[in-house]
């Protein structure tokens, strides 16, 4: 395998991470909706946090989001 | 190559480059830009806080939901010891948000997509924190990175992960919003450009590419969602660093 098409696999296996990110951002706004039908009154003050969660989660599949994009165009 | 959707990002020289100092410095593409924002911001409140009407009219009511959103977070998450911090917070939310919103425009560069301009942004924030705290509270302000109630058998190890997730902190802040714009430019031309190859396969292509010019609507309207949420999440979270400078004990 020469290195180029190792780079690419690898940009693609790096984006894998991005799943994990789905995953997490689902959970926490599913969760929050659940909780927010349960007690609608309390919802909207917590919603800044369930932003803060969301925003958390997520950047952890965009730094794997940059792993691929380094791997495809830093040579 | 035009079609490259990497393009966009690309910056190039408007004028200049002139040499000071023997570095090549030259106002570009991104420059004009963020020169453009700051009159956009500054014009627009400007205009909505000309009238001062008591009942608002449209551009002074989405004036006062703007100051209004920015100066109830800043209340609910740093208190009233946070009210010096609320130009900061207010500015850095107003550069972020119309920074991100002009880049929705076609043939407009996006300034918040080059990780130069976000990384500088939050190395700005983290730094002020660092600033503010030991400003504060001297050399106590350290105990951030020792949380109280810890068995002082994991004590050493909860530290060091302290500390790490304190100095992330400006590679995730700067990260996100870079990232999510890249990514979310890059798909933009990614599908508008299926909707171009396929045209120039025929009739039949032609047919088919509405389904990816859908695509593109849609993801236009989700880039603006983005756009403000970013934004937003830029300033939340420096309110929330904000927060561990003026108030250490957790």
């Amino acid at each position: 395998m020469d290195a180029n098409a190792a780079k690419l696999i690898g940009a693609g296996i790096a984006c894998i991470g991005m799943g994990g990110a789905g995953i997490g951002v689902g959970l926490i706004f599913g969760n929050f909706l659940s909780g927010a039908l349960r007690n609608p009154a309390a919802a909207g003050a917590q919603f800044t946090n369930a932003l803060i969660g969301a925003a958390l989660a997520e950047g952890l599949g965009i730094f794997s989001l940059v792993v691929a994009l380094l791997l495809l165009f830093v040579s | 190559m035009v079609n490259d959707p990497i393009h966009q990002f690309r910056i190039h020289n408007i004028l200049g480059p002139w040499n000071i100092f023997g570095h090549e410095i030259a106002f570009t593409n991104s420059n004009l830009f963020m020169g453009i924002i700051v009159l956009v911001v500054v014009g627009f409140l400007l205009l909505a806080s000309s009238k001062k009407s008591l009942v608002p009219g449209r551009v002074q009511s989405v004036g006062e939901m703007w100051y209004s959103l920015i100066h109830n977070m800043v209340e609910n998450v740093l208190g009233h010891e946070g009210a010096p911090f609320f130009p900061l917070v207010f500015s850095l939310f107003s550069f972020v948000l119309i920074a991100n919103l002009l880049g929705m425009f076609p043939y407009f560069f996006t300034v918040t997509s080059q990780v130069v301009v976000t990384a500088s942004l939050a190395v700005f924030v983290v730094g002020l924190v660092v600033v503010i705290g030991i400003y504060k509270h001297g050399l106590g302000w350290f105990k951030l990175f020792v949380p109280s109630g810890v068995p002082l058998a994991i004590l050493p190890f909860i530290s060091l992960i302290e500390v790490i997730s304190f100095l992330s902190r400006p590679i995730s802040l700067g990260l996100r919003l870079f990232g999510n714009m890249l990514a979310g430019h890059i798909v933009l031309k990614v599908f508008a450009g299926f909707v171009v190859s396929l045209v120039a396969l025929g009739i039949g292509g032609a047919i088919g590419s509405i389904a990816p010019l859908f695509m593109a609507v849609a993801l236009t309207a989700l880039e603006f969602l983005v756009a403000f949420l970013q934004a937003f999440v830029f300033a939340i979270l420096t309110c929330v660093y904000l927060n561990d400078a003026l108030h250490t004990h957790h």
